[in-house]
């Protein structure tokens, strides 16, 4: 993986990764979105209108969007709980994703999975799942089935850094490594399984080096440098691509909010999280790169931010406007 | 029409699928050369190669994670997990995965997949390695569940399982494996839901399935010599329950004995029951309904505590007696 110079410009590095001004805005633009649509779930929480729970990933969109920038609309996605980013990022409509956070029958799964279980299989987005570690080994057999239609097509298969304790995970790099599988793995580590601190939780950070147990390439990055992100993903996805076998990429990040609706924080002080988000926030950072060398100016950035946001709000009205369920339909789906 | 074993039954229904369609494949542990623990596979990696017969490490919860996976990106794969007891360490990927997908992402994803398993007791494998385990699957929503008895239904409703859209859990009586039928060479589908009265007759009903059919059939056949007339319910599928079939024969007989080896406590003879009792063959009822079932202990290894955990034909024989001499 070739060294990014300590001098590089922002300019410079895109140049050299094919990035336009265009792609870039584009990212930045991405990622506030996802944070509106973190701030609007919150917001729409506080205000009685979720019925069920949901995790946040506000201060995870570098992750995300690095993700999907460096990869392809036909590779498939396994996600994690927190996955509201990823699935944002992939491309998905937001209007649907907010219908199904409300439980709506036109939402992505007809308001029966809720933010847990947003999927879309007609975009190869294999769905978010609520067992902490659940979809990892289902990237083995997205993975054979690549193979089996000699698709140059990759799976990304998202976790956190509590599900890298699961037994599913060893079982799983173990398989992908000796069947060279196609897959993406990312260790998304928000340093917190629920409440648990990583470094209470795992005996030899990082978590990464796991991987050279199997023979497996790894990186442990900066989770909230967008470009890092990007340009780490895209080899990684170009080393699977070409038939080598499965790479695990950690991205160091952190989210704002708690584990999920019933989370008060009393695990991490408010200093640490307000360190996060005025030090390290991946989208001041990335923006201020972008204004510091002329890319956008901090008027265009407020601008991304709105138009985030007002995509939100017409979400919002999208998914309010919208039916609910007919409850006699309760015993559909249960089979195909 | 030729006479094969189960086992060689079950080889035969996947052999025939994967000929015919190139996403089938089947995934387990020593499934290669070995030919898989009971050799149901032998044969099978010559033919197909190793990227169909796919050997895994020790990893049972990956393995069937595996399947869920290229299942929901309409591969069809065949799992074999080498005994029952075993998918009680992968019932995250059975249940919480392979069972819930096509709800929890409101119909848009489909699962079609089966999990093979040898259940059941009687090789002196004691507590490990001899469970009946299927009332466990079929209490969870989005599995189906088959329990053939005989070579000619373990084809049949196998190939089926293999078409069909969603996860299915085929459970296999390892004691079935080496007995015989007449199976047709060509392929052919039982359809699930549908149960299969192995005999006929109008004093009393038995509902059972797997080894369970066989031993009442026994003993059914030596009642008949003294005239007394038992029918018996194959049931085939525990999961959809072709409920009609047993309410049907209840209401023509007036009595129900349902035989499982599956221990008793919550075990499914109390679904039958209620299937039963709720029903109108509630009003044709002239006995106490009964259950004869594994006790509620685990499977033992000795061979006479082994053998009195499980229904013998001389329980069976004692029960029918006692049902039709109006004991309870």
């Amino acid at each position: 993986m070739p060294k990014a110079k300590s001098k590089e410009t922002l300019v410079e590095k895109a140049a050299r990764l094919g990035l336009s001004n265009e792609d870039l805005v584009d990212m930045l633009r991405t990622m506030y979105l996802i944070r509106q649509f973190e701030y609007m779930a919150d917001r729409l929480y506080a205000l009685g209108k979720v019925h069920g729970t949901m995790h946040l990933s506000a201060g995870q969109e570098a992750v995300a969007v690095g993700i999907s920038r460096a990869t392809r609309k036909d590779d498939y996605l396994i996600n994690h709980h927190r996955g509201h980013g990823h699935f944002i990022s992939k491309g998905a409509d937001i209007n649907l994703m907010m219908s199904e956070f409300l439980g709506k029958e036109n939402g992505y799964c007809k308001g029966r999975g809720g933010s847990m279980h947003i999927a879309d299989f007609t975009s190869n987005n294999l769905g978010a799942n609520g067992i902490v570690g659940g979809g990892i080994p289902h990237s083995l057999g997205v993975g054979l089935a690549i193979k089996h239609r000699k698709s140059d097509a990759l799976v990304i298969t998202l976790f956190g850094d509590g599900a890298a304790n699961e037994g599913v995970f060893h079982e799983t790099l173990n398989m992908a490594a000796l069947w060279k599988i196609p897959s993406l793995y990312v260790c998304e580590n928000n340093k917190y399984g629920m409440s648990m601190d990583v470094e209470r939780a795992t005996a030899k950070l990082p978590i990464a080096q796991r991987a050279e147990g199997y023979g497996i390439p790894w990186y442990a990055i900066d989770g909230n440098d967008l470009l890092l992100v990007y340009e780490t993903m895209k080899n990684a996805a170009d080393y699977i691509r070409a038939g080598n076998g499965p790479v695990l990429v950690e991205t160091q990040t952190y989210r704002y909010f708690g584990h999920s609706k019933s989370d008060r924080n009393l695990y991490r002080s408010k200093e640490e999280i307000e360190n996060w988000r005025t030090t390290k926030d991946p989208i001041m950072r990335f923006r201020g790169q972008l204004v510091e060398e002329n890319i956008i100016t901090d008027e265009f950035a407020d601008q991304l931010d709105k138009e985030g946001l007002k995509i939100n709000e017409d979400a919002v009205a999208f998914a309010e406007a919208s039916p609910e369920p007919d409850p006699s339909t309760v015993t559909e789906y249960v089979y195909a | 029409m030729p006479e094969i074993t189960y086992l060689e039954a079950i080889r035969q229904a996947m052999w025939q699928e994967m000929k015919r369609d190139d996403r089938v494949f089947l995934i387990g542990e020593d499934i290669g050369r070995y030919g898989g623990a009971f050799g149901v596979s032998h044969g099978m990696l010559d033919e197909f190669g190793p990227e169909r017969i796919i050997e895994t490490p020790i990893s049972e919860p990956s393995i069937v994670g595996a399947a869920v996976g290229a299942a929901v990106v309409d591969m069809r794969p065949i799992v074999e997990i080498m005994f029952m007891d075993f998918t009680l360490m992968t019932f995250d990927q059975i249940a919480n995965q392979a069972g819930k997908m096509h709800y929890m992402f409101g119909g848009k994803a489909t699962v079609p997949m089966v999990i093979r398993m040898p259940g059941g007791s009687g090789t002196g494998a004691a507590a490990q390695h001899s469970q009946s385990l299927e009332t466990l699957l079929m209490h969870m929503p989005g599995l189906k569940v088959a329990v053939p008895s005989t070579p000619y239904d373990a084809k049949g409703l196998l190939l089926s399982a293999i078409r069909d859209p969603n996860p299915v859990c085929f459970v296999e009586h390892k004691l079935l494996y080496k007995t015989k039928g007449e199976v047709p060479e060509e392929q052919y589908t039982i359809p699930f839901g549908v149960a299969d009265i192995k005999r006929q007759g109008k004093d009393l009903t038995i509902v059972s399935s797997g080894i369970m059919v066989h031993k009442s059939l026994a003993v059914v056949n030596r009642l008949a010599e003294e005239g007394i007339d038992v029918e018996v319910v194959d049931v085939r599928t525990l999961k959809p329950l072709d409920n009609d079939t047993i309410i049907n024969s209840v209401a023509k007989t007036g009595k129900l004995l349902v035989v499982h080896e599956a221990v008793e406590t919550a075990g499914w003879a109390g679904e039958i029951m209620a299937i039963v009792s709720g029903s109108r063959a509630f009003d044709y009822l002239d006995a106490p309904m009964r259950r004869l079932t594994g006790k509620n202990v685990p499977i033992p290894y000795n061979r006479q505590l082994e053998r009195a955990a499980v229904p013998q034909e001389e329980d069976i024989e004692r029960e029918v007696r006692a049902i039709l001499k109006g004991e309870y």
